[in-house]
């Protein structure tokens, strides 16, 4: 089962973070990616820039309307991901629960991926 | 280049891979460094073949090179060892590994494939690390290949190949038949990981993903090639009938646009007829001479479905009566669920909806989308459309096919 592992914390968490806060953060996600690695569970995953950096695109008043920044205004923004492809919906929250944000102000979504196969029933 | 494009070389590569395989680890016995060389082999017969043309003899061509390959790497790993080098080089390997004149590609399969299988589907890895390097180490595939099949980089198929093989080294596991106690359920283990190439590759879309229609072919070629082996194993048998049989539904279980159909709304004249054929008779074969177990039954039910030329002429007391042994001997949930579906069809949608009562305790299975979408049919069939509705719409919410979803979808809307 392929599994998307939504990662939420506030804008400019990064840069708000101690030199030893900072360590740990990218020392954890080191150490977790070449785990994932090692085990062949890795999918991909990447982390998102500042929202300043980009654009949201919805219909406003039936125009195509860009606006800067989030789609979602709020506290915490979505600021990366991580696609892993594992035994199971608890593997997958095992994995999510390693993740430094947590232990920083931010969490995780774990979301099922949709599968292109199926079984007539 | 996709297989489906240059068969003539597929599958020339595919019925080598293992006999070239068995006898680099005969000769050298290191399965993880054998099993690379013939990797790189596989990759430069693939591109060079097609080009220059398929050698005459294209399992010596394999061999020589898989073998150079092996000795480089062996070469390499031993440089600063060089007395041991001179040791691991000192017999002329070529000519001890060369076939005998007239030997081709085509050679019948012997223990070396049985004993492959045995290893890449040793009980100490997860089911998806063997089926990763049961399909490269015996079906021949590369790894590019089994990535695309699965939609994962090639680089973490490659990871879970290698880390596979160093679990299998881990486990002192070697190059041999298991001794005769432990045979049986090794057996059934190979079998197992068989059954879910195959599930892999037909419940794939049709049509889209051709690579994963790649991994039905493989599994039902496996099969074959093992029960060359092993004539007399009644699962076995079973599991090739039960492969084919569904596997002849495949032009049939999609519409146009991709929609599932359910078995009994399938147009029956397009089913393979000569899977069928080869299917019904293999059943029939082996429950005359075999005590029957899960994929025989299945297979046995499959065989029923076939034997109706329309839907209506179904014999579900048969079906029925099968599921019941089914259930008695192997027990699990999903059994359960298709027992249901065909009580329903002899005794009534309620004495199937009493049979799903247990599944919807069991705090996993209620929450898992073919207990709703079973309790939908048989709540429509006796007539409460409001209680169906929402089964189909709770089904359709918790799958993750999407094909799934779409077909739950459409009964809902049909409902609603």
């Amino acid at each position: 089962m392929k599994y998307m592992l939504m990662i939420y914390n506030r804008p400019g968490f990064v840069e708000s973070l101690t030199d030893e806060e900072r360590k740990y953060v990218f020392g954890e996600v080191d150490s977790i990616m070449a785990k994932l690695t090692e085990s062949g569970e890795l999918v991909g995953g990447q982390a998102l820039a500042d929202p300043s950096n980009g654009r949201t695109v919805r219909l406003s008043g039936g125009q195509v309307a860009v606006t800067d920044g989030p789609y979602l205004e709020g506290k915490e923004q979505f600021v990366g991901y991580l696609a892993v492809d594992c035994e199971s919906l608890e593997r997958a929250v095992e994995i999510a629960k390693s993740w430094p944000d947590i232990r920083l102000g931010g969490g995780l979504e774990v979301r099922a991926i949709m599968d292109e196969a199926g079984a007539e029933m | 280049v996709t297989s489906s494009e240059l068969p003539a070389v597929e599958n020339l590569l595919r019925e080598a891979a293992p006999q070239v395989l068995g006898m680099l680890v005969q000769r050298h016995g290191q399965f993880d460094a054998c099993e690379d060389a013939v990797q790189e082999a596989l990759l430069a017969a693939a591109v060079q073949w097609p080009v220059d043309g398929v050698p005459d003899n294209p399992r010596a061509w394999l061999l020589t090179v898989a073998n150079r390959r092996l000795i480089d790497a062996i070469r390499s790993e031993h440089s600063r060892r060089e007395r041991e080098t001179a040791l691991a080089l000192a017999a002329p390997a070529d000519a001890l590994l060369m076939p005998a004149p007239g030997d081709n590609a085509s050679a019948v399969p012997n223990d070396d494939t049985l004993k492959l299988l045995f290893l890449c589907c040793h009980p100490e890895l997860s089911a998806p690390s063997q089926i990763a390097l049961t399909l490269r180490a015996v079906g021949g595939l590369r790894t590019g290949q089994i990535a695309a099949a699965f939609l994962v980089p090639e680089a973490t198929m490659a990871q879970r190949i290698s880390r596979a093989k160093a679990r299998i080294k881990a486990t002192g596991a070697v190059f041999s038949l298991p001794p005769a106690e432990q045979r049986g359920d090794r057996l059934r283990a190979v079998l197992h990981v068989l059954y879910l190439i195959f599930n892999e590759g037909y419940t794939a879309s049709s049509g889209t993903d051709l690579q994963r229609r790649d991994l039905t072919i493989e599994a039902i070629r496996l099969t074959r090639t093992l029960r060359t082996l092993l004539p007399g194993d009644g699962e076995l048998t079973g599991l090739l009938a039960l492969m084919l049989l569904t596997d002849s539904h495949r032009d049939a279980r999609s519409g146009p646009d991709g929609v599932l159909v359910p078995l009994a709304e399938q147009d029956r004249s397009r089913w393979n007829r000569a899977e069928i054929d080869e299917g019904l008779r293999l059943v029939a074969d082996t429950l005359t001479w075999s005590e029957p177990g899960p994929y025989q039954l299945q297979a046995a039910i499959a065989a029923v479905h076939a034997e109706a030329s329309r839907a209506e002429q179904t014999d579900w007391p048969q079906i029925t009566a099968l599921y019941r042994v089914l259930s008695l001997i192997a027990p699990n949930p999903m059994v359960t669920l298709n027992q249901a579906a065909a009580v329903a069809m002899v005794d009534g949608p309620l004495a199937g909806l009493d049979l799903l009562v247990p599944l919807e305790q069991d705090e996993r299975m209620a929450r898992h989308h073919r207990l709703a979408a079973v309790r939908a049919h048989l709540l429509e069939m006796a007539g409460d459309r409001e209680s169906a509705l929402s089964e189909y719409r709770r089904a359709a919410r918790l799958t993750t096919s999407r094909p799934e979803q779409r077909y739950l979808d459409l009964q809902a809307g049909r409902l609603g």
